[in-house]
């Protein structure tokens, strides 16, 4: 028990260290999937029917494929078929951030189709073009309404980034099973990751909470 | 040549072992997820305070976690208490257990949204507790549950490719072995993508056939 | 010689959902300083009218004349500067619910005309004073009443400056109680001089303030002429139909 402890208390360092990892994957992957997703969204409402039919696939494409696979895919795959030179980490941001783009233009969507959409008509009467009226009028009130889905989004996303570990990232879970591995503290050690995840979902969604009321439109109540 | 590559018996075969683990690994895990997620759900809405806490806190871990932790858990961590699972027991269990804790939540907020004046009907028509529960929780909770523990089933066939990380060959495995045996990376991940694909989507028509087969009009989803 | 012509000009404006004409061959001009009311019945396609009239309904089918010059190609720029010109309040408002009621008023004349947020601000200040609501122009749309909404939407198409205001149905969404303001609002935009097109289902009121009654049914306009006509001496049956019926239910409800 004490041996656990003291493994653990010498490792913790090492896995902090992985947290950065952790955190820097899944920061870059949620800001790709939000500029993505945005757009996906707006095209999704406002798009032509190919758009909309092209935007389809795609979510539905990113949705259905496992992480894992398609990790594998780009990894493993693409780069060396574009003879693109990418690293595990990169390519793990731009998985999860391409995944995380086909759900979050779904909340997105969602949050567009739920805002009464004579604002819109409000904007153009009074000469707005279609661009300005959704980026001043449509996407602020949409990102406020899309706080609580990316919340849970980030948590996701966070406990996917795990995954990255098939391609050797050194995150959080790759160094948790790194040092398991060699000091045979395999429990400890995994609870530890475990318990590190837990910590940032919590850090995280608390501050997308305190996020959220400080954005909140006074008198709205949605 | 290059496009007759995965009609090779010996690829197919491949395939279709993998596919076959894969399929062994999802159905028993969502049904053992399923009874998981009710049992817990309930209890976590009409346990006493004690198994209630329990239950949350389960529930807390499990949905924390990231699969992959708890997956090396069951199959690295376990032999170090003397309990030693097979790569394909350890993601039964890991999967079982995940799910449960996310199908749980979908089960409890379903409970919760049976409006009180349903049961208090029901009974003054004369039924029996149990006979409530059967007959006008249940069905009702039902409804609400199925869109989320739908979901929750799709993202498991997704997970299950995950079993691969503790050495369990299911079709992703199975792909990797092909893929490095013939270097057709892309191709061959191509291919297991468009399996998955194939399978979340089936998933997904039949949910939304048993949604509409079971719509009941101006019932809405949440109220 | 150029008293005469008409500020805003439309001709043989159409539109059509599928088989259903909801416009048929509307035309109708209007000079600087008139104010005209489009009545009706219930889908009889006054909103229509007036939402091709600033092309947030694309007409399958009709010209239009701003000052002389006619609109074409209502595209890109010259589009919104047409727009710009032409002010429109709406039966619900509209208001942009994530800013407050300056903002509101401020967004188009920063994003839309360019002008600095100061001078912008100030003249939004202005115009919501106009229209009593200078203390509340710090408040979010979901803190003010129907009225003070309504009201607020006015002085954000005022701010821009319109050569004409389209107002639809300015007050059917509003309580009762809170329907005056708004009418009052409308009265000194009248006395003001602003030219102004309205449909609306407060017969009385139209009585009172408009230059000319508009009656359109089914697409189509069937009368015009100045409220006394026809309202009480009406050519048509149509017409004089609608106008006793609902003139009517004006007298037993104000009473
Ligand atoms: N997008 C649309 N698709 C099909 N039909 C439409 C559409 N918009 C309006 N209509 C139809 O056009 C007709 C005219 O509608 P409009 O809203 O202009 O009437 P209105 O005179 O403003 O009525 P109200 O007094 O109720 O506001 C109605 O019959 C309506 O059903
Ligand atoms: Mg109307």
């Amino acid at each position: 028990m004490t041996e656990s402890l003291i493994v653990l208390y010498g490792a913790l360092p090492y896995l902090l260290r992985g947290s950065l990892v952790t955190i820097a994957v899944v920061a870059g992957a949620m800001m790709l999937g939000l500029v993505l997703g945005i757009h996906l969204a707006v095209g999704q409402v406002y798009g032509g029917r190919w758009l909309r039919r092209v935007i389809g696939v795609y979510v539905w494409f990113f949705r259905g494929v496992p992480l894992l696979v398609l990790l594998f895919l780009f990894y493993f795959g693409l780069c060396s078929l574009l003879q693109i030179n990418l690293s595990a980490f990169t390519v793990s941001v731009i998985v999860l951030g391409l995944i995380s783009s086909a759900y979050q233009s779904q909340i997105f969507r969602g949050a567009i189709m739920s805002l009464p959409q004579g604002q819109l008509k409000a904007a153009r009467a009074l000469g707005m073009s279609d661009g300005k009226a959704i980026a001043l009028i449509i996407l602020p009130q949409t990102l406020r309404l899309s706080i609580p889905g990316w919340s849970n989004e980030y948590s996701i996303v966070l406990k996917d980034s795990a995954v990255a570990y098939a391609l050797g990232v050194m995150e959080m879970m790759a160094r948790a099973h790194f040092v398991a591995s060699r000091t045979y503290e395999h429990l400890p050690l995994y609870f530890a990751a475990g318990f590190l995840f837990m910590i940032l979902t919590y850090l995280g969604t608390k501050g997308l909470r305190i996020l959220e009321e400080k954005v909140r439109i006074p008198g709205y109540s949605a | 040549m290059n496009e007759l590559f995965f009609l090779q018996p010996d690829i197919i075969s491949a395939l279709a072992r993998g596919l076959w683990v894969s399929v062994q690994l999802i159905i028993p895990s969502s049904l053992f997820g399923v009874i998981i997620g009710v049992t817990v759900g309930a209890l976590r809405v009409y346990g006493n305070p004690l198994v209630k806490r329990i239950a949350d806190g389960y529930v807390l871990v499990f949905r924390g976690f990231p699969l992959v932790v708890q997956l090396f858990i069951w199959y690295f961590g376990l032999p170090h208490i003397g309990i030693y699972l097979t790569s394909f027991g350890a993601s039964v269990l890991g999967f079982s257990l995940c799910s449960g804790a996310y199908q749980s939540e979908y089960v409890r907020g379903a409970f919760l949204s049976v409006k009180t004046g349903q049961t208090m009907a029901a009974r003054a028509l004369g039924f029996s507790g149990i006979k409530t529960v059967l007959f006008v929780t249940l069905p009702q909770a039902f409804r609400r549950a199925l869109p989320g523990c739908g979901n929750e089933i799709i993202y498991l066939i997704k997970y299950s490719s995950l079993a691969y990380m503790i050495t369990c060959i299911e079709l992703t495995g199975e792909g990797k072995i092909i893929a490095s045996d013939s270097f057709r990376f892309t191709e061959t991940f191509m291919v297991i993508g468009a399996i998955y694909l194939v399978l979340t989507s089936v998933a997904a028509w039949i949910l939304r056939r048993l949604e509409d087969r079971l719509y009941i009009p101006g019932f809405e989803q949440y109220s | 010689m150029a008293d005469t012509v008409p500020i805003l000009r439309i001709e043989h404006m159409t539109k059509r959902y599928g088989d259903k004409e909801v416009l048929k061959d509307a035309s109708l001009s209007i000079n600087k300083g008139e104010l005209k009311v489009l009545i009706g019945p219930s889908g009889g396609g006054k909103s229509t009218l007036l939402q091709c009239i600033n092309f947030l309904i694309k007409p399958d089918r009709g010209r239009i004349w701003l000052d002389g010059t006619e609109i074409i190609r209502a595209k890109g720029k010259a589009l919104y500067a047409y727009r710009q010109k032409v002010g429109m309040i709406f039966q619900d408002f509209n208001l942009f619910d994530h800013l407050t009621a300056l903002h509101n008023v401020q967004i188009g004349l920063v994003r839309v005309k360019g002008m600095q947020a100061k001078a912008a601000k100030e003249r939004a200040t202005q115009e919501l004073d106009r229209v009593g609501l200078k203390n509340h122009m710090h408040q979010y749309p979901a803190e003010l009443s129907g009225g003070q909404k309504q009201r607020v939407s006015i002085a954000r198409a005022l701010a821009m400056d319109p050569e004409i205001m389209l107002l639809d149905e300015p007050t059917s969404a509003l309580d009762p109680e809170l329907i005056s303001e708004v009418l009052d609002a409308i009265r000194t935009l009248r006395s003001s001089g602003m030219t102004m097109i309205m449909s609306t289902h407060q017969i009385g009121f139209a009585g009172e303030v408009a230059d000319e009654l508009i009656f359109l049914e089914k697409g189509s306009i069937v009368e015009t002429g100045p409220p006394a006509k026809i309202l009480y001496d009406a050519e048509y049956p149509r017409t004089r139909d609608f106008c006793s019926k609902i003139t009517e239910l004006y007298a037993n409800s104000s009473s």
